[in-house]
């Protein structure tokens, strides 16, 4: 029996055909990592990083763009401010401007409203004393007339005598304005009556 | 006479008959009936039930990985999630973390051998089959010549002939005369020592699970039908034999993956000069 005989068999001298055997099982099984699992196996790893990494790179495009967009969206906003900065800068400039000529302006009006009424007072006090004086000719003959007891007034040529010493008047008070303590020459006539008081003494 | 006294004298009774009693499993365990022999150049082949078995199991596993791979994804599908985590495990963690950066193209051979382990050693515990073909010596030595010519051939052809035997011979950095006694032990250690300690664990890690959980199966059989008080103890052996398979599951991959990882030390050794 062969069991009979596997008694004595040591088990560490295997005969050559089981070794061939194993040789054969494992050559089979090697042969089919080799050829067909591993390769393919290896190919669904490349395919998965590949696709991992084509996902990383769309990601980071996509990062690199947002980046750009937010770069671009904080250059116009400084931009946008700087310009608001250079408007307000303007518009104050502009103001202070508006607001010089407007005063100006106005103190030019004003000037020239002071002018007017100066000028205006002026004509009128001309009008005045021209009106003045003419009344005041006919009124002092008329009183002397009164005084003398009899007119006078036909005695038209003597006006001029009247005329002639009002003059007089006038010249005295314009060679002597210095003596007023530099009296303007609208108040040269108003001082004029008061000039008229030293005039007794000739 | 008291019953366990007499129960006791049973069991005498049983040891002492010569015909009867409890026969231990031998080494004709692993001689089963041949099936058929022939002859090819005079080598003589006997197929034995455990050809057979190593035959289905690596058969069984060449499917198991062509299924898993037949039709790849980038998202894996259960079985093939199954197929690549296997082949990722050595891949990664043996092929390219143990050999080194030049490991990747030892992963398909590395792969073979753990699958082919495997496989084998898993009939140890498949009912019908219950004996693993690793508990043959043919079968872990035919591993462990192919994984010592690949480690010598791979050496010679990554660092050249003489410096590759120069490096095992001549241990750099070690004084003069130390040389004595070490290079004799190198040479003994990598040329003789390691395919032989790569098939023998194997080998004999298969071999003792194989006779624990026969003996305990067999000795569980025994003591539930010797016919007197020792049945009491039939359970405990069955709960044993129980036990032990699963303690056997964890040899089976143990040792799988322990061929695999010394043949990715070796094969590191081999790709990067000694340092």
């Amino acid at each position: 029996m062969s069991i009979l005989a596997a008694e004595s068999a040591n088990p560490l001298l295997p005969p050559v055909g089981e070794i061939i055997v194993g040789l054969i099982a494992f050559a089979v099984l090697l042969f089919v990592v080799v050829k067909f699992v591993a390769p393919r196996f290896e190919q669904v790893f490349q395919a998965r990083r590949a696709a991992i990494e084509g996902g990383i790179e769309r990601a980071e495009a996509m990062q690199a763009e947002a980046k750009a967009a937010l770069e671009q969206y904080r250059a116009q906003l400084a931009e946008a401010r700087n310009e608001a900065a250079q408007i307000r800068d303007s518009a104050r400039a502009e103001g202070q401007q508006i607001i010089e000529q407007l005063r100006a302006q106005a103190q030019e009006e004003s000037a020239r409203i002071v002018a007017r009424g100066e000028e205006q007072l002026a004509a009128s006090r001309q009008q005045v004393v021209a009106e003045l004086r003419g009344q005041i000719g006919a009124l002092a003959v008329e009183l002397a007339g009164r005084v003398v007891g009899e007119s006078l007034a036909d005695d038209a040529r003597r006006s001029g005598t009247v005329d002639r010493f009002l003059d007089e008047l006038d010249e005295m008070a314009a060679s002597n304005p210095a003596g007023n303590g530099g009296a303007q020459p609208t108040s040269g006539a108003t001082t004029g009556s008061t000039v008229y008081v030293p005039e007794g003494n000739r | 006479m008291t019953s366990s006294a007499h129960a006791l004298g049973d069991v005498l009774a049983v040891e002492s008959d010569p015909g009867g009693g409890f026969t231990p499993p031998g080494i004709g365990e692993f001689y089963p009936e041949v099936l058929t022999s022939f002859s090819v150049l005079g080598v003589g082949f006997e197929i034995t039930r455990i050809t057979i078995i190593a035959w289905v199991a690596t058969l069984a596993m060449i499917a198991f990985l062509v299924a898993t791979v037949r039709k790849p994804q980038i998202v894996p599908g259960k079985m093939q999630f199954i197929g690549e985590t296997s082949y990722s495990f050595i891949r990664d963690g043996i092929a390219r973390d143990v050999v080194g950066p030049k490991g990747l193209p030892f992963a398909p051979f590395l792969a073979s051998l753990f699958f082919f382990i495997l496989a084998n050693n898993l009939m140890a515990i498949i009912p019908l089959a219950q004996i693993s073909p690793m508990s043959k010596f043919a079968f872990p030595l035919v591993l462990a010549l192919i994984c010592w010519v690949v480690y010598i051939v791979v050496g010679i052809k990554n660092q050249g002939l003489w410096p590759y035997f120069r490096d095992i011979m001549f241990l750099p950095g070690v004084p003069k005369p130390m040389y004595l006694l070490i290079t004799p032990l190198e040479l003994l250690q990598n040329f003789i020592v390691r395919p032989f300690t790569l098939a023998i664990r194997l080998f004999a890690n298969m071999f003792a699970g194989h006779m624990l959980l026969v003996t305990f199966a067999l000795g569980a059989t025994y003591l539930l039908t010797v016919g007197n008080f020792s049945a009491v103890f039939g359970p405990i052996s069955a709960l044993m034999a129980i036990v032990m398979t699963f303690f056997e599951l964890l040899v089976i991959f143990l040792q799988a993956y322990v061929f695999t990882m010394l043949m990715g030390t070796y094969l590191n050794g081999s790709v990067e000069a000694a340092h």
